[in-house]
């Protein structure tokens, strides 16, 4: 039996497995946009502050996946085994590539344009909304691209902290040294990561162009 | 700004008091600056880089503040307007035009009304009126992208951007520089008889000691930071300040002498 027969015996499980998956992301992906996305904005200007903040958010990069979801199962509220600690995990990797994005993207719009929507009166919510944020648009989407891919690999491993999500099948295989189960699990995650990074490549040079 | 009630008695738009700005590190770039500026005159701030021009520019519509006296608006101080008011009533061109790549021309045009809530009709109307104004038939470039336009054109759209709401006082921080000598030429020309027509008062900035003589009513020349004298074209050619003889002295380096003077 190869790997695409097992899959289609299996097809349930596997598009259980897949909705679980995109669950974690989508969660995680939401809760690191809802922090990063404020938090860039608010660095930009304050070159100190987004040095530590970034370089925070880069010490959390360097960490092996595997033992940030170990790290996190003892620490009260957010720990313990399941979905929950796998979403705090996959968040805090998303956050770097969000906040990164967000704050060089809105510094490195020309100064001269938003001196000029300063100078015409534009209230400092305006320029940001009005001005910054839609030429910045093109870089932020580009973090949000990176964070998604980056987190729809990941989230394979938090399977094994009881998240569920596709990483199942692999570990699953790799216990049973069953190369079929681990493509079961592999192959479909790769697919989604592909399918969500082109969709938002569109997406972005369709910005891009505007 | 638009109240004629503003400061009219004394007679001139714009005050400079003792002004000075220096920079949190204590480097001085502007010091003890007084200044008079009249209404409808195109005053034009002349010097080196670095003279401090550009930011004697931005202390008049609070980009900067001053840290050393005070700059009266329309007879009113500076610091007793809302900036964000006191903006919307002074008109602002920099060089390159500085408009926003994402909107259209008619868009960039229509800003400060748009921000001031116009009715949509009365925008586009006066969005119109500009773009004819400054020499772009509404019809071919108001759904154009500033990306579509040539330099000179972008500062025609800057222009018109400035001037959309009617403000009486206009900053110009050198609008020509990044164009070549043939396109600013001709827009020098076009912006002298437009300044006359429309009685505003100008603050131009420039380093083009030519650009000075053709289009100010006066010249304040600035060196590090201070004003060194301020004279009509027909004065400052005479000034004995030796900062000012070095800008005349320029001149006859140069091959092309401005005609019809």
């Amino acid at each position: 039996m190869n790997w695409y027969e097992f899959l289609l015996k299996n097809r349930g499980e596997v598009f259980e497995r897949l909705v679980e998956h995109m669950g974690l992301v989508g969660a995680s992906m939401a809760i690191s946009l809802v922090v990063g996305f404020p938090l860039g904005i608010a660095l930009v200007g304050r070159a100190r502050l987004q040095r530590w903040v970034i370089g925070a958010a880069n010490v959390v990069q360097t960490i092996p996946s595997l033992a940030l979801f170990g790290f996190l199962i003892p620490v009260p509220w957010i720990g313990g085994v399941g979905a929950s600690t796998a979403i705090v995990a996959l968040s805090l990797y998303a956050l770097l590539p969000i906040l990164r994005n967000t704050s060089t993207g809105i510094a490195e719009v020309d100064a001269a344009v938003v001196e000029s929507a300063r100078a015409m009166g534009m209230t400092p919510g305006q320029v940001l909304w009005r001005v910054q944020l839609p030429l910045a648009a093109p870089v932020l989407l580009a973090g949000i691209r990176v964070a998604t891919a980056m987190c729809i690999g990941i989230t394979t491993i938090a399977a094994a902290i009881g998240a569920g999500g596709l990483g199942v099948f692999i570990f699953r295989g790799l216990a049973m040294v069953n190369n079929q189960v681990i493509l079961a699990g592999a192959i479909p995650a790769a697919g989604l990561a592909i399918a969500v990074d082109s969709g938002l490549g569109y997406f972005q040079r369709s910005v891009a162009r505007r | 700004m638009t109240s004629p009630s503003n400061g009219l008695q004394d007679g001139y738009a714009l005050e400079f008091r003792a002004t000075g700005y220096r920079l949190p590190s204590g480097l001085s770039l502007i010091s003890s600056l007084n200044l008079k500026i009249s209404r409808g005159e195109t005053l034009v701030l002349l010097g080196r880089s670095g003279s401090g021009k550009t930011t004697t520019l931005k202390l008049i519509n609070r980009l900067l503040e001053p840290t050393e006296g005070e700059i009266f608006i329309s007879g009113r101080s500076g610091a007793s307007w809302d900036p964000i008011q006191l903006r919307r009533g002074i008109g602002y061109v920099i060089q390159d035009a500085g408009l926003f790549p994402h909107w259209s021309v008619e868009r960039n045009v229509g800003l400060v009304p748009t921000l001031e809530r116009w009715p949509q009709e009365r925008i586009k109307a006066r969005v119109e009126e500009m773009l004819s104004l400054v020499g772009l038939p509404p019809e071919e470039y108001a759904k154009r992208r500033p990306s579509e336009l040539s330099g000179g054109q972008r500062h025609r759209v800057g222009v018109a951007r400035a001037l959309a709401a009617d403000p009486p006082i206009l900053l110009m921080d050198e609008p020509f520089g990044a164009l070549d000598p043939v396109t600013r030429a001709d827009l020098q020309r076009e912006f002298r008889a437009l300044a006359q027509r429309l009685q505003k008062t100008i603050v131009f900035v420039t380093h083009d000691v030519r650009e000075a003589l053709f289009l100010g009513t006066r010249i304040a020349l600035l060196d590090q930071g201070r004003l060194v004298g301020v004279y009509s074209p027909a004065e400052f050619l005479k000034a004995t300040e030796p900062e000012i003889q070095a800008f005349v002295a320029s001149l006859d380096n140069g091959v092309i002498h401005e005609e019809g003077k």
